[in-house]
């Protein structure tokens, strides 16, 4: 193995906004290697893969391939400089053919001045061939499996004679089988001399494929170094390794009757073998890396998304086939992850937002009642400690109000469970402790709460009982006491089972309440 | 990872080979329904096969069968061009004027000045959407309108008459060659410049790759924007030809010339196989689109139904041709969904 790398990232900083997401990153991809790069959601991975795909430009910092030092503009230009990425959801021409897909603008021509589609179609093929893939050239991609789709992108990075070859998560919609497909053909490149990066969740993966490991975290380097000096214990610790900062106001209360119980929820492709309750006062914190389908199950719960199999109930209540109009009607309020998209109405009054869930309640000769609508918007916004104008609309208030609005326009239907979507990304410090304080006073009154999030400090501080899910499945239920980050860490990244003696997975209180 | 129902569609689809063969190839089924039409309608009335109702078809479907042909361009990136009709209009009242102000005038200086004409009009609607990133509906639908009403305040309640075009000019509406009239040869040979251009060169597979996945277009070094751009005025250059070759067809022109027209275009278009979502059909399918709604007039014609029928028809075959489109697709998402969700 050469010593020189191939592509090297030096000292790399990037902000968006104020919000500083890389803090001088350092790192060397080397010929025949796979190199893996680990962290936290938001510890800056993506804005990485991104910088060296020309999709970003660094703040501060140089990319060095073959000790020259380059700078690329367009993701054209790193294509052209041998940097080749291949994204976790394929970008292909659905309706072409896979040589198609693979030769688009720069397709070979015949003397002529045709497109030379013998010539493509035997490119393609000698690829396919060599990485022992049974597809034919001319099938379209319409219909092909992500796994053979990301097959697509790598005989597309092979015919621009990739010299570096970027993969950000590319085995989180793969079967097992297709995950040793793709392993081999990473073997064949590593054989071409093709330095590899490899973003991943996954440690069993990592530690099977890579030969190199680097962790981040809070936009740092916190380790790095050959594959043999790690361990997957010391890869968590690196990658969580932070002390628990904020005081997060949960107050123990003695938990009441179950208010929601799910079981066997199943949709197909997403999750399954979902079963757990959540009782008045609680809190109950579900954990999870992006994509473990947290945010579906509560869609799922709430009515949004149509459940395979599986019942759904609150209080004495069972939902089938419920809309979420049923949902709100037994009783369930959720607070969804996008507040632009799906939260607010970006354009109304924050009276106007508040009072979309409870217009019912407004009517007076069939008309929604000014007064009223004020009345209760003013209740609940004080009661967030909304600053700012409620006549204002919620497009000009900071991330921080917007939320505060959000939450009130679902307290107004004074629910018995509220479901919390990531309830504090990209909002400050001081608005952050507001919304967990208020959801620690809803607890303490009876509500039960179910709070998404991928804030590990937030999970355990703020909730009784956290469940935690990897791939569509629960893999631990965890007690307050029992909730560590390395703990949630391990079973989020599938590693429960082995690695920590958790308690089976039943609908059995836990024996501490 | 998650049970499927792979096997069940496996054995689902084995049994219906021949009709998956037939649905998939959207010429093949046009021309055999084409076929099954014109030979039930010919046993019920022979005279549907004559020299004459032939010739009569042939010219009747060229003028859309050419204006198709810039549409299918246009709607393979997932764009739409309502305005067609009012620059055909324009262009043929032009090519009138210009016959009527200068006598002697070469018939090829008229054609190539409506080409240009409708060049500029398309190129209107060009910037207005690829670079004012205005959406092509909100777009085309304005300058249908607005190139219509500068067309009524120009003509101001003229007319064009046959008497003032030269009759050489009216010859490309009538004469024939080998049997078939000379309109409906130009629109064959660029029907062939056409299909080879979208087919044998990157930048007519570029129009696919637009439609088909524009985020993906852009990261394959595709200046969208120039390509839309292009597109459009393509689509205008051919209703120009299209506005002369209406004068030369009907040899009477007023303000209405081909008002009405765009929406049996892209009827045709989309009855011809291309996905009103993009990517997807060719203009052999497209014109042969054209080619069924024609055929299928004069077979109610032939068949004494009310005329009041026609347009039910022909709404009813778009509605049928866009649901087995969305049918087709529906039945591939599932395959791939199942395809990947399988361990």
């Amino acid at each position: 193995m050469s010593s020189e790398p191939t592509i090297e990232l030096v000292d790399i900083y990037k902000s968006f906004g104020s919000t500083r997401v890389l803090e001088g990153v350092t790192l060397p991809l080397f010929p025949g290697e796979v190199h893996s790069l680990m962290g936290e959601n938001g510890a800056g991975k993506s804005t990485l893969v991104k910088i060296m795909a020309g999709l970003h430009l660094a703040d501060q910092g140089a990319i060095r391939m073959d000790g020259h030092e380059v700078l690329f503009r367009s993701t054209a230009q790193a294509q052209h400089a041998g940097v080749s990425v291949i994204y976790q959801e394929p970008t292909l021409f659905r309706d072409l053919s896979i040589a198609e897909n693979v030769f688009m603008h720069r397709q070979p021509k015949t003397p002529y001045g045709w497109i030379d589609y013998a010539a493509m179609n035997r490119a393609v093929s000698a690829h396919l061939k060599q990485l022992g893939v049974s597809l034919r050239p001319e099938d379209p991609v319409l219909g092909l499996s992500i796994a053979d789709q990301q097959i697509v992108e790598i005989i597309k990075a092979l015919t621009f004679e990739a010299k570096v070859l970027i993969m950000d998560e590319p085995t989180a919609a793969l079967s097992v089988e297709e995950v040793k497909r793709l392993f081999q053909v990473v073997e064949r490149l590593r054989g071409k001399e093709v330095a590899v990066m490899f973003v991943s969740h996954r440690l069993e993966e990592v530690f099977a494929i890579s030969q190199r490991i680097t962790v981040m975290r809070d936009g740092r380097v916190v380790g790095s170094g050959p594959v043999k000096e790690w361990t997957t214990d010391e890869v968590i610790r690196k990658m969580v390794g932070r002390s628990l900062e904020a005081l997060y106001p949960k107050e123990k209360v003695e938990p009441g009757k179950v208010v929601l119980r799910v079981r066997d929820l199943r949709r197909a492709g997403v999750f399954k073998d979902i079963s757990f309750e959540v009782r008045q006062g609680e809190i109950v914190g579900l954990a999870g890396l992006v994509g473990a389908g947290r945010s579906e199950v509560a869609r799922a719960i709430f009515g949004i998304d149509p459940l395979d199999s599986g019942e759904v109930s609150v209080s004495e209540t069972t939902l089938r086939n419920h809309t979420p109009q049923d949902a709100m009607a037994a009783g369930m309020g959720l607070v969804p992850e996008d507040r632009q998209q799906q939260g607010l109405v970006m354009e109304m009054t924050a009276t106007r937002n508040v009072t979309l869930t409870v217009l019912h309640q407004l009517r007076r000769f069939g008309l929604v009642s000014r007064e009223k609508e004020r009345q209760i918007a003013a209740r609940w916004t004080q009661r967030m400690l909304l600053k700012g104008h409620i006549e204002e609309p919620v497009n000009i208030l900071s991330g921080g109000n917007q939320q505060k609005v959000v939450l009130a326009k679902w307290l107004a239907t004074e629910p018995r469970l509220l479901i919390v979507d990531e309830p504090t990304r990209g909002v400050d410090v001081g608005a952050k402790s507001e919304v967990h304080r208020t959801l620690g006073q809803l607890a303490k009154e009876g509500m039960a709460i179910i709070m998404i999030s991928s804030d590990l400090p937030e999970v355990i501080g703020m909730a009784d009982r956290v469940l935690v899910m990897h791939e569509g499945k629960l893999t631990a239920e965890l007690s307050r006491s029992e909730a560590t980050e390395e703990a949630i860490m391990f079973a989020a990244t599938g590693q429960a089972a082995s690695k920590t003696k958790l308690r089976e997975m039943k609908n059995v209180p836990d024996p501490q309440e | 990872m998650f049970p499927t129902h792979k096997n069940e569609f496996k054995s689902g689809s084995t049994g219906l080979g021949w009709l998956n063969v037939f649905l998939r190839s959207r010429e093949a089924s046009l021309v055999l329904l084409i076929a099954v039409l014109t030979t039930v309608t010919t046993a019920l009335n022979p005279r549907f096969l004559s020299p004459q109702s032939l010739k009569d078809l042939m010219l009747n479907v060229s003028i859309i069968a050419l204006l198709v042909l810039g549409q299918t361009v246009i709607i393979l990136m997932r764009q739409i061009d309502l305005s067609i009709s009012s620059i055909v209009g324009i262009t043929a009242f032009l090519s009138g004027t210009l016959f009527l102000n200068h006598p002697g005038i070469p018939s090829l200086v008229v054609v190539a000045i409506a080409i240009l004409a409708g060049l500029l009009l398309g190129a209107i609607n060009a910037a207005l959407i690829a670079w004012g990133k205005i959406p092509a509906l909100i777009t085309t639908l304005g300058t249908l309108y607005i190139f219509r009403g500068a067309n009524y305040a120009w003509v101001h309640g003229r007319q064009v008459n046959a008497a003032n075009v030269p009759g050489s000019f009216l010859a490309i509406g009538t004469a024939t060659f080998l049997g078939i009239p000379i309109l409906t040869w130009i629109v064959l040979i660029l029907l062939v410049i056409f299909a080879i251009g979208l087919r044998q060169y990157r930048a007519g597979r570029e129009y696919y790759a637009i439609g088909s996945n524009p985020t993906a277009a852009v990261l394959a070094g595709i200046n969208v924007s120039r390509r839309i751009a292009t597109g459009f005025a393509i689509s205008g250059a051919i209703a120009g030809l299209a506005g002369a070759l209406w004068l030369a067809r009907f040899g009477t022109v007023d303000a209405t010339a081909g008002e009405g027209i765009e929406l049996t275009v892209i009827t045709s278009t989309v009855v011809g196989g291309v996905a009103i979502t993009g990517g997807v059909g060719t203009v052999v399918g497209a014109v042969l689109g054209a080619l069924l709604l024609s055929v299928f007039s004069s077979t109610l014609v032939f068949l004494r139904v009310p005329s009041f029928w026609q347009q039910a028809f022909q709404g009813a075959m778009l509605l049928l041709a866009i649901a087995l489109d969305a049918y087709l697709a529906h039945r591939h998402a599932m395959r791939s969904r199942v395809k990947w969700s399988h361990v």
